[in-house]
């Protein structure tokens, strides 16, 4: 990897953003990638979109990247998707996201029109960018929704260098007990 | 299972990925740091976050959270007026709060050697500007470092903190927001002997050492014509640390590569540096307009010699610096007094003042600056459909300010005035609520309010119109105080409407003086109740902000009184309330539903009240969403139908 890999991932504050990018941010540097990135959480906490940039490789100096140069996007939520879809993805690039919908409060005011997966397809489609929707009910803990999103990069190895060993040993350092027995299991469930 | 707290204690050098407010506590481990301080505001609250991973018994320093930023910095000289090396830190605009004290530090021996360390905010990302601190350098005629990464924060906090000791003054450690929270693998040094057994804040008192302030090594009480010895010496310390500034390696130069010296050049610092070093990737190597750099750590005093010499060897010089001109100005002044000819560009376009220098601003600038050489980034190919809807941060499910704007607006009229002040309540002043009007900085409002009522409550035309104002718990003690004892010794018409939750939510859940609790453990709370009886205002009401018909009735029957009365709306912050619950297996998820055949889509909750679990469909019907549900009910007294129901048996 000469040049720099750009990840935007995004959803709203809550959702647990920060951890995940934590753990690609493990993950990469596990596989002996440079890595580099920040959170951007002013009011994380209060419901806002929130987003964080990582990039891989030797190529990136600076933490954040141009909008339009995101070769893979993160979406923890629908709205969310299209905005980073929109906004970041490159064309050619990954939109991985799970869709849950939390509407933004135009749309709840009735003052904007709720966004429908399709919207975020064409976005996708527009951009020549592949558009990987994953949507599973009964996770019961929402924030195994992550879990669900990194089981994706493992098993259609979106991020080049990235293996499941390398996601695995990411969880390790961030977690233990049950909630480290809970994600790997989520993990091996596909990529065994 | 990596922790934190053994990294930042691990007596071996070693690598981690790590965020810069993390390395910089590890940097004050092993800088031999005795004393820190703060007060809470982003982006610098996760440096108290790493400090709070360190068990008590093992934290090598002594921290508190002070009342304010003013404070802080105080109780931080003091300590280095004593001999201990001291560390205060806080957010951009928190040096204004404490700029009173913070600007007479030059004039002070300072035995221990103290460190200021701020988390500016270009871009203003959490802040309600985006002030560049690098003029407090000069107004204060301290030095100043800028680091550009998390592992130049680490090195650079130590080099402050030898810089603070050795020359018994003060040192400012500017950072950036996307540089406290740049991530990436930062290498650190083996703890120097001696580190973890220095001192302790066990006890609450620091162990050995100090006891060394003494009064007659120098003159403490600068007043009058004893102003101006400590001026000269000030000056001295400030000339002898500019030829420090010459030769220290962090100042670095970056040759264009091969193909020789460019006749281009361009002077920076800090994270735009390392935007710039982006555009550059993009350029072919060698190509004959790619520009040297020079990256400056340095920013006051500057290293002038260095500075000249780069000037003199390049035709034209961009100087690329977020905000304002500080650089620009300064080197403009060296280049003139130097006779060069050098062409100096700075600040072409007001948009050069504003914003972070994110890579995608850099490209724009430098592509503005040479046309030539940096191609205009491609436009964005148009999309279609929908743009995604805007999502401002709102207040959380089951906020019990939601609870208290609700019935604080439906208890004024339309041209009552409302004051806003900083905290999570801000959000207040978003639809619907929209309560709040005016902002300018914590504490503010008891003062502005106070002006604003001076017009008397009838205006020209028959019109009647109130002042309230919101304030916090935190703040109230932050910077209120004063405001309150005017309005009480001046005599102003205000309404406090005070929002208690219990801790400083906004910025993390840091406690404040009402909590109960110090960064350390247990202490007696201050009453907030008390305090305001104590001062002397007669009207003080006190209601749980989810009974809102009763703090409805309560703001009516104050708004009818004169004088500064008080509202407190009380309610504990229910985001850290449903934190703590969730981490207890016992715990078990609530939350309401919506009664189909009751809901009349009167659509008060969705629209008035606006409890962000409240979602609507296309043809009106509301649903609530239960992962963002918490069951605490607030909304169930707001819905004319009564169709908001507990649901049976959780999620």
């Amino acid at each position: 990897m000469t040049k720099a890999y750009n990840v935007y991932i995004t959803g709203v504050g809550g959702q647990g953003i920060g951890l995940l990018a934590e753990v690609l941010a493990r993950a990469a540097g596990h596989a002996g990638l440079e890595a580099r990135g920040c959170d951007t959480h002013g009011l994380a906490q209060r419901g806002g979109a929130v987003s964080s940039f990582l990039r891989l490789g030797p190529g990136a100096h600076s933490p954040l990247f141009p909008e339009g140069k995101a070769d893979l996007v993160l979406a923890l939520e629908r709205c969310e998707a299209l905005r980073a879809a929109q906004d970041w993805l490159a064309p050619g690039g990954n939109l991985l996201w799970y869709d849950t919908s939390w509407q933004p409060l135009p749309v709840r005011l009735g003052e904007a029109a709720a966004i429908r997966a399709e919207d975020v397809a064409a976005t996708c489609e527009a951009l020549g960018a592949k558009n990987h929707r994953l949507a599973k009910k009964g996770l019961g803990d929402a924030r195994m929704q992550n879990s669900l999103l990194v089981r994706a990069l493992s098993k259609e190895s979106l991020i080049p260098g990235l293996g499941p060993a390398h996601y695995r040993a990411a969880l390790a350092d961030l977690m233990e007990g049950p909630a480290l027995e809970a994600n790997l299991a989520l993990l091996e469930a596909v990529t065994a | 299972m990596k922790r934190l707290a053994e990294l930042l204690l691990k007596p071996e050098g070693f690598s981690e990925i790590v965020i810069g407010n993390a390395a910089l506590v590890r940097a004050m481990v092993e800088s031999g740091v005795e004393v820190v301080t703060s007060y809470p505001g982003s982006p610098t609250p996760e440096i108290a976050e790493a400090i709070g991973s360190l068990p008590l018994d093992s934290r090598p320093f002594y921290f508190e959270f002070s009342t304010n930023e003013k404070v802080a910095l105080e109780v931080a000289f003091g300590a280095a007026l004593d001999g201990r090396p001291s560390l205060v830190f806080f957010k951009s605009v928190g040096l204004n709060v404490a700029a009173d004290s913070f600007v007479q530090l030059s004039l002070m021996d300072i035995a221990g050697g103290m460190v200021v360390l701020l988390g500016d905010d270009p871009g203003a990302n959490s802040s309600q500007n985006e002030q560049d601190n690098r003029h407090y350098a000069l107004l204060a005629g301290l030095p100043l470092l800028e680091p550009a990464s998390a592992q130049e924060a680490y090195g650079m906090l130590k080099e402050a903190v030898r810089i603070a000791r050795e020359r018994r003054s003060a040192v400012i450690l500017r950072l950036t927001t996307h540089v406290c929270h740049f991530k990436q693998r930062v290498d650190f040094d083996p703890l120097p002997p001696g580190c973890l057994d220095r001192a302790g804040p066990k006890a609450g008192a620091l162990k050995n050492g100090g006891g060394r302030f003494d009064p007659a090594s120098s003159t403490f009480i600068p007043i009058a014509a004893a102003v101006f010895p400590l001026k000269r010496k000030a000056l001295d310390r400030l000339a002898s640390l500019a030829e420090e500034a010459e030769a220290s390696p962090l100042n670095r130069l970056i040759p264009a590569g091969p193909g020789g010296p460019s006749e281009f050049g361009v002077i920076t610092a800090g994270l735009p540096a390392l935007s710039l070093f982006d555009a550059l990737e993009g350029l072919p190597v060698p190509s004959p307009a790619r520009p040297d750099v020079l990256k400056l750590a340095w920013i006051h005093p500057l290293p002038k010699r260095l500075i000249l010499d780069f000037l003199s060897s390049h035709r034209e010089v961009k100087i690329l610096e977020e905000l304002d001109p500080v650089l620009e100005q300064a080197i403009k002044a060296l280049a003139y007094d130097a006779g060069l000819r050098t062409r100096i560009r700075g600040k072409e376009d007001p948009e050069e003042e504003m914003g972070e220098y994110r890579p995608a601003l850099v490209a724009s600038i430098l592509a503005r600056t040479w046309p030539g050489t940096f191609p205009r980034p491609p436009a964005r190919p148009g999309l279609p459909g929908l743009a995604a809807p805007a999502r401002p941060a709102q207040l959380c499910p089951g906020c019990g300010h939601r609870s208290a704007f609700f019935a604080v607006k439906a208890a004024l009229s339309d041209i009552d005035v409302t004051v806003a002040d900083i905290g999570c309540h801000t959000l207040g002043n978003l639809p619907p609520y929209k309560m709040g009007q005016v902002l300018l900085s914590m504490g503010h409002a008891v003062s502005t309010a106070s002006g604003l009522a001076l017009s008397g409550r009838d205006l020209p035309g028959g019109m009647r119109r109130r002042v309230a104002f919101f304030m916090g718990d935190s703040t109230f003690f932050h910077a209120a105080l004063p405001g309150l004892v005017n309005a009480l010794f001046n005599r102003h018409d205000v309404l406090m409407i005070l929002l208690e939750n219990g801790t400083t939510a906004m910025t993390g859940h840091q406690d404040h003086p009402a909590a109960g609790r110090n960064f350390n453990g247990e202490v007696p709370a201050i009453p907030l109740r008390r305090v305001l009886e104590g001062l002397g205002v007669a009207s003080v009401r006190d209601v749980d902000a989810y009974r809102q018909a009763e703090l409805k009735a309560a703001v009516e029957a104050a708004l009818e009184e004169t004088g500064l009365r008080v509202v407190i709306a009380r309610h504990p912050c229910m985001l850290k309330l449903t934190k703590a619950a969730r981490r207890k297996p016992s715990y078990v998820a609530r939350h309401v539903r919506i009664d189909q055949a009751s809901c009349t889509r009167a659509h008060t909750c969705v629209e008035a009240f606006a409890c962000p679990s409240f979602q609507r469909d296309k043809d009106g019907r509301i649903e609530v969403e239960a992962e963002l549900c918490i069951g605490d009910g607030s909304c169930r007294q707001t819905c004319p139908s009564g169709a908001i129901v507990e649901a049976q048996g959780g999620v």
